[in-house]
C-alpha cells in the first residue's frame, strides 16, 4: 500500500550527520556498498567496474562542497543518502504498493518483487536516494540497514547502519529522532540539527548538523598584535617604532 | 530530465487517442451528423488503436512490464497509478458505443461514459508530472491544461480528417480544432514565458542545510564517471536549442496544423482531405517536439548535489 501508514508509531529511526567532523573520506559510502551488496536489496550492480565508464548503484554518496560567506569559508564533505522523510512523495506516486513507509519505525522500503521499474519514485525524490538496478530492472534504495539494526546475530553494538559502524570520525549517529530524549535527536537540538530542502515539505527524518562557527577560518587573516606581551611585546614595540 | 522515447511516443499518442474519443463523445451529444455509422467506427477505432498504441508504448520503459498489471493498484496515492484505471476503463465505454453504433444510432449514454473517461485519463497523465515537487517547471497550474488542450487539438483535427474521408459536414469540427489550437497556443506560450520567468526554490544552500553561508559551490562530486541519477535528471543538450525548438512547436504544432484546416474548408473535396491529412501530420510532428522539450527543460533538484547552483 502506497498510502502513507494512517496511524504511524512515534518511532523515526534515521541519522544525524555531522557536517563539521565529517572529513570527506567515503567510508560510509564503501562500508554501504560492501553490505547492501549481499543484503535486503542485493545485489548492488556495477557496470563496466573496471573500465574507462564505470557506474553503479549506490546508496551513499559524498559530495564535496565549497561553503562561503561573511563568516568565511571552508570545505564541507556532504555524505547523502535516503533521509526516511515522514512525507516521503517517492512513496505516494508509486503505482504498485512496491515502494512503502514501515509504520512500525518509518523506514522507507521497496519491495521488488513488485516494483515494475517505472522510475517514478526516483522523480519524486528531491534528494536522488534511489538509484535503479538495469540488471534486476526494478528501483534501490538505502534500506537504513534495516538486516543490521534488527540483526540478533550482531553484538549490541553492531545493531546500526554499516555507514555509521565504519566512520571513523564519529561523524554519523543512529537513532530514533521520533523520541525528543533520544541521544541523536539532543544531538540535533544541541547543534542546530537542519532539514534538506525544507521548503519542499518533505520533513525528511535525518538531520544535518551545520559546521560550528569557530571551525570556519575568518576570511582574512589576523595580524593585529594587541595584547603581544613578553619578548614578543617588546619586539613588536621595538619593530613597530 | 531524460526525455524517454517510449514515455513522448506514449503521451502523443494516448493524448491523440484519447482526444479523440473525446471528440466523437461530443460529436455524438451535440448531435452533429455523421456520413455513415462506418465514420464512427472508423474514428472510434483508430482513437482505440493509437491509446493501445501508447498504452504499449508506455510499458516499454518499464523495467519488469511483466509485472505492469500491478501499477494498477494504488489508485488511492498514485496518479500513474489513476491514470492507467483510467485509460483502460475507458475503453468499455468505446467498445460499447462502438457495439450499439453498429445496431444503428449512437448512444448518447456512452457518450458521456467515455468523454468522462477520456477527460480523466488525460488529466491524470498531466496529474503525474504536476504532482513532482522536485521539478518546478513541472509543478506548474498550466501543465494538466496544457496536456488537455494539445490532446484536445489532436484528436480534433484526428476527427476533421475522418470527416473529410466520409464526406460528414466539418464546420464545427474545424471550429473546435480552430479553438483548441487556439487555446493551446496561448496556454503554452504562457507556460513558457511563467517558466522562464520561474524562480527557483531551492539551492545549493537549502539542499545542504548551510544555510549560515551565502555561498555553496561543488568543488568535488562524488564520483568521476556518470550514474542512474546524471543521465535521468542531468539531461541539458536541448536546453541550448531551447527558443528554436519552442518556435518548432508553434509553426509545426499549431500554425501549420490551423492554416492547413482552413485551407481544407475552403478547397474541400480530395484537395482537403490532404490538407486535413497535413494538419494532424505537422500537429503529431510538433506535439513529438513540444513533449521532448517539457522533459529536457525540466530541472531537477537532485543536480544542486552535482554542480547546478540553482534549479
Amino acid at each position: 500500500m502506497t498510502s502513507l501508514p494512517s496511524h504511524p508509531s512515534d518511532k523515526a529511526l534515521g541519522l544525524v550527520i555531522d557536517l563539521d567532523t565529517c572529513v570527506g573520506c567515503h567510508a560510509c559510502a564503501v562500508a554501504c556498498k560492501e553490505w547492501n551488496t549481499g543484503g535486503h536489496m542485493a545485489p548492488l550492480p556495477d557496470r563496466d567496474p573496471y573500465g574507462a565508464e564505470p557506474s553503479g548503484v549506490w546508496f551513499n554518496r559524498v559530495h564535496s562542497f565549497e561553503a562561503s560567506g561573511a563568516c568565511g569559508g571552508r570545505t564541507v564533505h556532504f555524505p547523502r543518502s535516503c533521509l526516511h522523510c515522514a512525507e516521503p512523495d517517492c512513496v505516494t506516486v508509486c503505482p504498485t504498493g512496491a515502494s512503502y513507509k514501515r509504520a512500525e519505525d518509518g523506514i522507507v522500503l521497496i519491495d521488488e518483487d513488485k516494483c515494475i521499474g517505472c522510475k517514478l519514485c526516483s522523480w519524486a525524490c528531491p534528494y536522488g536516494a534511489r538509484e535503479f538496478d538495469d540488471d534486476a530492472g526494478v528501483m534501490k534504495k538505502c534500506t537504513l540497514c534495516i538486516d543490521r539494526i534488527y540483526n540478533d546475530h550482531l553484538a549490541p553494538a553492531e545493531r546500526v547502519p554499516a555507514c555509521v559502524a565504519v566512520c571513523p570520525a564519529g561523524a554519523r549517529h543512529f537513532g530514533d529522532l521520533g523520541d525528543p530524549s533520544s541521544a541523536v535527536s539532543r544531538l540535533a537540538a544541541a547543534r542546530d540539527g537542519r532539514d534538506l530542502m525544507p521548503e519542499l515539505g518533505y520533513r525528511p527524518t535525518n538531520k544535518y548538523l551545520p559546521p560550528r562557527v569557530h571551525t570556519v577560518p575568518s576570511v582574512a587573516p589576523d595580524d593585529s598584535t594587541t595584547g603581544a606581551t613578553g619578548a614578543l611585546g617588546w619586539l613588536d614595540r621595538l619593530l613597530s617604532r | 530530465m531524460h526525455p524517454a522515447l517510449s514515455v513522448i511516443v506514449f503521451t502523443v499518442a494516448s493524448g491523440a487517442g484519447y482526444g479523440l474519443f473525446a471528440l466523437v463523445a461530443l460529436n455524438v451529444l451535440v448531435g452533429l451528423p455523421f456520413a455513415s455509422p462506418w465514420q464512427g467506427l472508423a474514428t472510434l477505432g483508430t482513437g482505440a488503436a493509437l491509446a493501445g498504441f501508447g498504452l504499449l508504448a508506455s510499458s516499454a520503459h518499464l523495467g519488469r512490464p511483466e509485472r505492469a498489471w500491478r501499477g494498477l493498484t494504488q489508485w488511492r496515492s498514485s496518479w500513474l497509478s489513476r491514470e492507467g484505471i483510467a485509460a483502460l476503463v475507458t475503453f468499455v465505454p468505446a467498445a460499447l458505443q462502438a457495439w450499439i453504433w453498429l445496431e444503428g444510432r449512437p448512444s448518447r449514454l456512452a457518450a458521456i461514459a467515455l468523454l468522462i473517461g477520456a477527460v480523466a485519463t488525460v488529466a491524470c497523465t498531466g496529474m503525474i508530472y504536476a504532482s513532482l515537487k522536485p521539478i518546478r517547471q513541472w509543478r506548474h497550474p498550466l501543465v494538466v491544461p496544457n496536456y488537455g488542450l494539445m490532446a484536445m487539438s489532436s484528436g480534433a483535427l484526428l476527427a476533421c480528417l475522418f470527416a473529410r474521408c466520409f464526406g460528414a459536414p466539418t464546420a464545427t469540427l474545424t471550429l473546435v480544432a480552430g479553438v483548441a489550437l487556439a487555446a493551446a497556443t496561448a496556454c503554452k506560450i504562457t507556460y513558457w514565458a511563467a517558466i522562464d520567468r520561474g524562480r527557483a526554490a531551492s539551492t545549493t544552500v537549502t539542499a545542504t542545510g548551510l544555510g549560515a553561508f551565502d555561498d555553496v559551490r561543488l568543488l568535488d562530486p562524488p564520483h568521476t564517471g556518470s550514474n542512474y541519477l546524471l543521465k535521468e535528471m542531468g539531461f541539458r543538450v536541448a536546453r541550448k536549442h531551447a527558443s528554436k525548438l519552442r518556435r518548432g512547436v508553434l509553426m509545426l504544432g499549431f500554425a501549420l496544423p490551423l492554416a492547413a484546416t482552413l485551407g481544407a474548408t475552403l478547397t474541400g473535396g480530395t484537395a482537403g482531405v490532404a490538407l486535413a491529412a497535413l494538419a494532424v501530420g505537422a500537429n503529431v510532428a510538433g506535439t513529438v517536439v513540444e513533449r521532448w522539450l517539457f522533459f529536457a527543460e525540466a530541472t531537477h533538484t537532485v543536480m544542486l548535489y552535482y554542480g547546478t547552483r540553482s534549479v
